[in-house]
């Protein structure tokens, strides 16, 4: 974890449960345990989403549990699956309808890049239409590829700027 | 009944109809004139018990012509009879007639042969493409198209580009030969020259 960014700083001075923090690590603290995910199961990838939220592998323990069929709600699209060109504008549309901040994971081999399907009829990585944080490999990933993806998605977010660089406007007018 | 008595059946009732019998490990193969497909059709679902059609395909016999071949694949629920029809279709004209007011689970069947071959089915009811979207400017399963595909675009619809293949393994000859022609990862070296359309871009 970046040092500049940790997350609380606890003073011993002080007494009375004051804990210290920046802006920025407390807003990623709380963006990066409560990513509720759109599920874009597309593929055989999207059994194992569903495996990695089931009680076995329970995503909620990285408090990504609330899989948000509304794109409106998410904060990250797992796009698991192999994304054919018919449906790929699809799969843009519904991460354009995603609010800022939001994040993606192409989760597997055929979201990332086409996989095995060299093909006429697929689309060659998610990653030609939607930016993508976090890549994972496997056909079909494990559960727990996913959940390791998924932690390395909260790194990354804990290493945003998240006031400088999405409250721009709002800085400025200060 | 055995499909080989379904076949003599038929052979009697359009004895100039049909051009061949092939037997062929239990299977019998009718090969049948394009333009009495549909009369036997019909009389093998009236009057032999066909009620069931299992599929229809689209063969693309590249360089030679006719071009085309459409099978129909026949079963009796009754009888437990299988029957193989086939039928020639022009790369020129490219048009059959349809067979999916005898057999309705035909539409589907014949959609797909048009969205992928491109064969025309005369008076089918909704002759859309089924995989493919509407305006996609190709037939994806004819030789001559490349496996890695063709650009194309249709704004707000769909767009497509090629895929990389890099040369293989995947890569496909546009040929009528055997798989060893068709598929160079299966062609021991030496053993045929590749044809000059063998690199996966075209």
């Amino acid at each position: 974890m970046s040092t500049t960014l940790s997350p609380v700083a606890y003073d011993a001075k002080i007494e009375g449960n004051v804990i210290f923090t920046q802006v920025d690590a407390a807003i990623n603290w709380m963006r990066s345990n409560s990513l509720w995910p759109m599920p874009m199961g597309l593929a055989c990838c999207a059994i194992e989403l569903m495996a990695a939220s089931s009680s076995r592998f329970d995503i909620s323990r990285f408090g990504a549990e609330v899989m948000r069929f509304s794109p409106r709600q998410a904060d990250v699209m797992i796009v698991a699956g192999t994304v054919t060109y018919k449906m790929a504008l699809a799969v843009k549309r519904i991460w354009d309808q995603m609010p800022e901040p939001k994040w993606c994971i192409a989760m597997g081999a055929c979201a990332s890049s086409g996989g095995m399907y060299r093909s006429y009829a697929v689309l060659q990585g998610i990653d030609h239409l939607i930016p993508v944080d976090v890549y994972i490999s496997g056909c079909p990933p494990r559960p727990e590829a996913l959940l390791d993806g998924l932690m390395r998605l909260q790194k990354k977010i804990m290493g945003e700027h998240a006031l400088v660089d999405q409250k721009k406007e709002l800085l400025e007018s200060l | 009944m055995t499909s080989e008595e379904m076949a003599n059946k038929l052979g009697a009732a359009f004895p100039s109809a049909i051009i061949e019998t092939n037997r062929f490990r239990e299977e019998t193969t009718l090969r049948v004139q394009a333009s009495a497909l549909r009369d036997i059709c019909l009389h093998a679902r009236d009057n032999l018990g066909f009620n069931y059609l299992i599929d229809i395909s689209a063969v693309d016999h590249f360089g030679k012509e006719p071009r085309y071949e459409v099978v129909y694949e026949l079963y009796s629920l009754k009888d437990c009879v299988h029957l193989r029809l086939k039928t020639d279709v022009s790369e020129d004209d490219c048009r059959i007639s349809t067979v999916s007011d005898i057999w309705p689970t035909a539409d589907w069947h014949e959609r797909e042969a048009y969205d992928m071959m491109g064969i025309r089915f005369t008076d089918h009811p909704d002759l859309r493409r089924i995989l493919m979207w509407d305006g996609y400017p190709y037939h994806p399963l004819r030789k001559d198209f490349p496996l890695e595909g063709k650009p194309s675009e249709l704004p707000g619809v769909a767009f497509t580009e090629p895929a990389p293949l890099a040369g293989g393994p995947f890569v496909t000859v546009p040929t009528d030969g055997t798989t060893q022609v068709r598929e160079p990862r299966a062609r021991h070296a030496g053993d045929l020259v590749p044809p000059e359309t063998f690199l996966a871009e075209p």
